[in-house]
């Protein structure tokens, strides 16, 4: 089955070709939505019962398979292929990719129903998966950077879909040259890397890392890092991802949740048994990792813009995930990757669902003639929704227990076992600063549990506000409704699997500390331990349920707390308090810690006006100067001419004419 | 096949008889459109037929009897790997820029298709020439009918763009011509009887070596009229003005074909002919490379005008292909020749959008603009895919070229230092911002001008020759050995008999009579210390 991987790949591109040349081409098709959302889905969906079908017929010791197709780019001593590679890594990725993203699919056709540009969105969603698959079953550098530019430009592509907004268009260009910069890292890393095995293929790079120098194994590891900060928006260019919510929201819980912002994680994890030879290069991806995830809870708390809080919440999610790698968990970090995938997709569609039901009642009141506007994504105008909207509620809440780590949910077992990670890199070589990282991680699975509950409390909670707060939009909860069931569909089955997608990864000892048995309960662990280079566990039982205990108290705490705060309508004075509490600090975090502000005063600006005041003068001035003044000079004895003969095609006969003498005389003499 | 090939570079002329007789607008246009499809269909057999297994050797080739009493000048045509692609390259832009020039051109319709078909054969002439004071001609010939385009049909600062441009590139290839002349001499003396000679296969084998000292000269002296053409940072200024002023076709024909023409001159004379000075010199042509990339694309951020903003993009890219050529490796090599075609379609392709929305509102103003996407969807697709292939996006060919041309400066073993590479890869990122701002001005936002809710989208002509562009954007992207087996052997062999040829001319110098700046400046103690070691072992 794994020889048919290439459709995997191919059938998501065809389904793009055909809306897309379908809708630019024909007035008509482009009013079939139904067909048109059917085709993509569908496009999705049979890949992922391919993926399914491989899967199936793979066993944990499996040999990796590869399909070559073609030559790619060849010269000299250069060969890649595009190829696709069917491994334990590859193919969980494939199936989150494609049974995820054929869910979004199905919502977005509940979604975008009375968009303009449906055809158009669902090519670029197409277009999208295809690009990621190349990321994740790609078997070598090339055409895994190939899907990652790939998922930029539709990553680009969507953020900006609603382009008439320049704010809009905005948030796109600047997550295309965030990554951009990330990608000038990742291209400097395949340099070296051929440089020092000539190929960038993985077997060969993986088989021959001893001829790595380790300071070449050190820069490699860093600089392909630094193409996952951008890639997987951690610091210092995780700003991007907060500013792409301006897309549709599917296409948030779709790129910026579940598939296209883990893929650094998935790069690092595909070259652990390099990422293991430097320490130094993996303390810098968990320290990284653990400021970004705690600068990003920090933002979270403060925001009212219920998509900017899941956006800050996805960045400290995945600093989480790189904390993981830098201590050694790798298959920590795929395992909240996939967990994350579930329930950060439910939260962002959830959102989606609350967001469609709040514009429906703005559309609605100005269909009542009454000129009400209002910010349909703020959580103030918001309360009380669980009423009308029994399905989001639910869903939303179960995924909010995830993430929040409340056990037996999904997240609680992932995160778990970052955190057991990040104490057991700490018995290792930088021992007090991974124990920092675990303090620093402890308090954001704290912060993690209380700003989500924060937000579902103000959400789903209390009473509806908008009657309240904004004048013309009273008894507008009788506008308030459930989503069609194109959406609700996929929130249960998310839902689902954000509360049960955990069993996948139970870790061992919660066996074997009771049973003198050798018992392997952790599936994805031993599924995934022959194609990543894991750090032992050294703990004891004793140690590793401390960790337990310590991770369950901080989620069961942070909830109870946050009931008290948020519950009853009790949110914004809460919030209040909060704030005066915090001081300045809170007005650090609120601000974001202004580090957008700090690019623009610091390298935009001073960019910009360089090359507009200084470069462009200079070329205009100086470098064209100098040109013309040797000119004038030339012009000076042309003037002299200028008796003889006018116009310049004449001046350059007679040039031609001196030179053939020239030539003539030196020949004859 | 030989007959096709000079079929190939003459039937353009064919046109210009025609013209004299024909006055009908329509007409002529007609038989410029059909002539130009007529060469490109007759010049398809010369690429299918082509022997990439032995590219290194010219084929179809035509070799006169010398041409001028006393001298052994031919007229020596045919095609090889280095040439072939940028031949082809040339005769399939030939439709689609008549087809460019269809509506927009009003004014003495028949001299400017003229003026095309000229420069369409003075181009292939370069391409297919195999003789110096050949090429010399059919080099100098392009420059009058974009001379004419420019100066008549061009925008309100037409004269002095034109000007600029001419005395510009004048000054260097006179430069070249005392050189050119020179070297026929000197070749002449050196392996053919004290007979001129200027058959580039004889000057670039190994039987004709230049010593040190001649060399540093004559190398000079070419690459400045080649870089003047690229153009090469700090010789760049009179481009931006050229393709600011020139009408469309005249930009396409200019930033496609006439830039090539300097690297293409690079590669072929300059590195056979002068393997010593090309090693030597190579850092610090890179270094102006690196520079140009970079400034080109920093300058290019802040234009007003979008065919200006595109006129310096190629500074920057264009700095990509001189970077990959003095990397003097296959790898940097082959990039280099794939990106010079990548950036005849993809800057080609972006003059032709600009020259479009420029005849619907007679403005390039990026102010003037903005949230055109909603009004001209299928223009903006187009808009759209140029634009990424001009970024590098992998899958489309920009990236192919600008890949291999980076990874051969790292690897480089003449260049010998990471950082050329490393600087230039910036350059990737600088090509996001300035381009996707710009298109996001143009393009995206609210519509600001009344004028610009009732632009007409593309009509199927502009359709037409549009699409085939696109599909080799595609096609190279995706297949790129499709076109670099062509020209891949004979880059082999040439950097071989270069890297032979230079290590000869070293073994056969005399330190001793070398001014002390040669003995400096090709560290000829060193080397030749070097090269001895490297015998005995």
């Amino acid at each position: 089955m794994a020889e048919y991987v290439w459709l995997i790949v191919l059938i998501p591109l065809i389904g793009f070709l055909i809306n897309g040349i379908g809708g630019l081409s024909s007035e008509a098709y482009r009013k079939q939505k139904t067909l048109i959302g059917t085709i993509a889905t569908i496009s999705v969906f049979i890949p992922f019962l391919i993926a399914l079908q491989i899967f199936f017929g793979m066993g944990a010791d499996s040999e990796p398979y590869v399909a070559r197709l073609f030559t790619w780019i060849e010269a000299g001593s250069f060969s890649s292929e595009v190829a696709y590679r069917v491994d334990q890594l590859s193919i969980i990725m494939a199936l989150v990719v494609t049974g995820v993203g054929a869910l979004i699919h199905l919502y977005s056709m509940g979604y975008m129903k009375d968009d303009e540009g449906y055809w158009k969105f669902f090519a670029y969603l197409n277009l999208f998966i295809f690009a990621m698959l190349n990321l994740v079953l790609g078997n070598n550098l090339i055409l895994l950077f190939l899907g990652w530019e790939g998922v930029g430009v539709c990553s680009y592509l969507l953020i900006g879909y609603w382009y008439g907004d320049m704010a809009k268009s905005d948030a796109a260009k600047k997550a295309f040259v965030f990554n951009r910069v990330g990608d000038f890292a990742f291209l400097v890393a395949m340099f070296l890397v051929f440089r020092a095995v000539g190929s960038l293929d993985f077997d060969i790079i993986l088989n021959n890392l001893s001829a790595f120098t380790p300071e070449i194994t050190f820069w490699v590891a860093v600089l392909m890092f630094i193409g996952a900060t951008g890639k997987s928006a951690q610091i210092p260019l995780f700003v991007w991802l907060p500013d792409a919510m301006a897309g549709p929201t599917p296409v948030s819980a779709l790129i910026h949740a579940a598939t296209m912002v883990t893929s650094g994680i998935y790069l690092i994890s595909r070259f652990s048994s390099m990422y293991v030879l430097t320490p130094e290069a993996m303390l810098i991806v968990a320290i990284i990792g653990g400021l970004t995830a705690i600068v990003a809870a920090t933002i979270a708390i403060t925001q009212y813009d219920i998509k900017k809080v899941l956006a800050y919440s996805t960045v400290s999610q995945l600093g989480f995930m790189f904390l993981a790698l830098g201590s050694g968990g790798f298959i920590a970090a795929m395992f909240h990757v996939v967990t994350h995938a579930f329930f950060k997709a439910c939260l962002f569609l959830g959102s989606g669902s609350v967001i469609h039901a709040m514009h429906h009642v703005e559309h609605e009141l100005e269909h009542e003639g009454k000129d009400v506007h209002f910010d349909p994504q703020d959580m103030r105008y918001m309360g009380g929704l669980k009423k009308y909207m029994p399905s989001t509620y639910w869903t939303f809440l179960l995924s909010t227990f995830a993430i929040a780590g409340i056990p037996v949910f999904s997240g609680f077992f992932s995160k778990d076992e970052i955190l057991a990670f990040v104490f057991n890199a700490g018995m290792g070589e930088y021992s007090y600063i991974y124990f920092a990282l675990w303090g620093m991680a402890v308090l954001t699975a704290f912060l993690t549990a209380y700003y989500m509950f924060r937000l579902t409390l103000t959400t789903f909670h209390g009473t509806f506000k908008l009657p309240s707060k904004v004048k013309g939009a009273e008894d507008s909860e009788k506008y308030l409704h459930e989503s069609p069931s194109t959406m609700t569909i996929p929130l249960w089955i998310l839902g689902g699997l954000a509360v049960i997608g955990g069993f996948m990864g139970v870790p061992d000892f919660f066996v074997t500390t009771f049973t003198s048995s050798d018992i392997k309960i952790n599936w994805l662990h031993a599924w995934l331990d022959g194609v990543t280079s894991d750090s032992a566990l050294v703990l004891s039982y004793g140690t590793k349920w401390i960790l337990v205990a310590i991770a369950i108290l901080i989620a069961v705490f942070a909830t109870v707390l946050a009931y008290r705060n948020y519950d009853n309508d009790k949110g914004e004075a809460s919030d209040a308090a909060l704030e005066k509490r915090f001081g300045s600090l809170y007005q650090v975090w609120s601000d974001k810690y202004k580090i957008d502000e700090i690019y623009d005063a610091s390298i935009i600006q001073p960019t910009f006006k360089l090359s507009d005041r200084v470069l462009a003068v200079f070329d205009m001035k100086i470098v064209d100067g100098f040109v013309n003044a040797v000119g004038g000079t030339v012009r000076f004895f042309g003037s002299l001419l200028r008796f003889v003969q006018t116009g310049v095609v004449q001046t350059y006969a007679l040039v031609f004419i001196i030179g053939v003498i020239l030539v003539l005389s030196l020949i004859i003499f | 096949m030989e007959t096709l090939l000079n079929i190939t570079i003459y039937l353009p002329l064919l046109a210009l008889v025609a013209f004299m007789f024909v006055k009908n607008d329509n007409a002529i246009r007609w038989i410029a459109l059909i002539v130009t499809s007529l060469t490109f269909a007759v010049s398809l057999p010369l690429i299918f037929n082509f022997d990439s297994a032995n590219s290194h050797i010219a084929q179809y080739v035509t070799e006169s009897g010398p041409l001028l009493f006393g001298l052994d000048v031919n007229y020596i045509v045919g095609l090889d790997g280095l040439s072939l692609l940028l031949f082809m390259l040339t005769t399939f832009l030939g439709p689609i820029v008549v087809l460019s020039a269809w509506t927009s051109v009003k004014k003495h319709v028949g001299a400017f298709f003229a003026m095309l078909m000229l420069l369409q054969t003075g181009s292939l002439g370069v391409f297919a020439s195999l003789d110096l004071i050949l090429f010399y001609i059919f080099f100098e010939l392009t420059l009058i009918p974009m001379y004419f385009l420019i100066g008549i049909w061009g925008g309100a600062d037409r004269i002095a763009a034109t000007i600029k441009f001419f005395i510009y590139t004048l000054v260097g290839s006179l430069i070249m011509l005392v050189a050119l002349v020179y070297v026929g001499f000197d070749a002449g003396n050196a392996v053919n009887d004290g007979v001129f000679i200027t058959d580039w296969r004889v000057l670039s084998g190994p039987e004709y070596q230049i010593g040190l000292v001649e060399q540093t000269w004559l190398f000079l002296a070419f690459s400045l009229a080649f870089f003047i053409k690229v153009p090469l940072f700090p010789f760049h200024t009179w481009l931006p003005y050229a393709h600011t002023e020139a009408p469309t076709a005249g930009s396409v024909v200019l930033a496609a074909v006439m830039l090539k023409m300097g690297t293409y001159g690079l590669i072929r004379f300059c590195l056979p002919m002068f393997p010593n000075a090309m090693v030597e010199f190579a850092p610090y042509v890179a270094l102006l490379a690196v520079i140009g990339i970079i400034y080109g694309a920093l300058v290019a951020m802040v234009q007003k005008d979008v065919k200006k903003l595109v006129a310096y993009s190629s500074v920057s890219h264009l700095g990509f292909v001189v970077l990959g050529l003095f990397a003097l490796n296959t790898i940097g090599v082959q990039g280099a020749i794939i990106q010079m075609i990548n950036h005849g379609l993809s800057t080609g392709a972006l003059f032709l959008i600009v020259g479009m929305i420029y005849d619907r509102r007679h403005t390039r103003q990026i102010s003037d603009f903005g949230g055109l996407a909603g009004v001209i969807p299928v223009f903006a697709v187009f808009f759209m895919i140029a634009t990424f292939s001009s970024i590098g996006l992998p899958g489309l060919n920009g990236f192919v070229g600008e890949f291999l041309i980076l990874m051969g400066a790292f690897t480089s073993e003449t260049l010998d230092n990471i950082w050329f590479a490393i600087f230039g890869t910036t350059g990737v990122i600088l090509a996001a911002v300035y381009m996707l701002w710009m298109f996001q001005r143009v393009m995206f936002g609210p519509i600001k001008h009344e004028e610009n809710k009732n632009i007409k989208d593309l009509n199927a002509r502009e359709i037409g020759l549009l699409v085939p562009v696109m599909i080799f954007i595609v096609w190279i992207g995706i297949r790129p050995t499709h076109f670099t087996q062509f020209s891949e052997h004979q880059v082999n062999v040439l950097l071989e008999e270069a890297a032979q040829k230079k290590n000869e001319i070293l073994m056969s110098t005399n330190p001793a009579e070398l001014p002390s700046w040669a003995n400096k400046l090709y560290k000829v103690e060193i080397n030749l210390a070097e090269l001895k070691g490297d015998n005995n072992e």
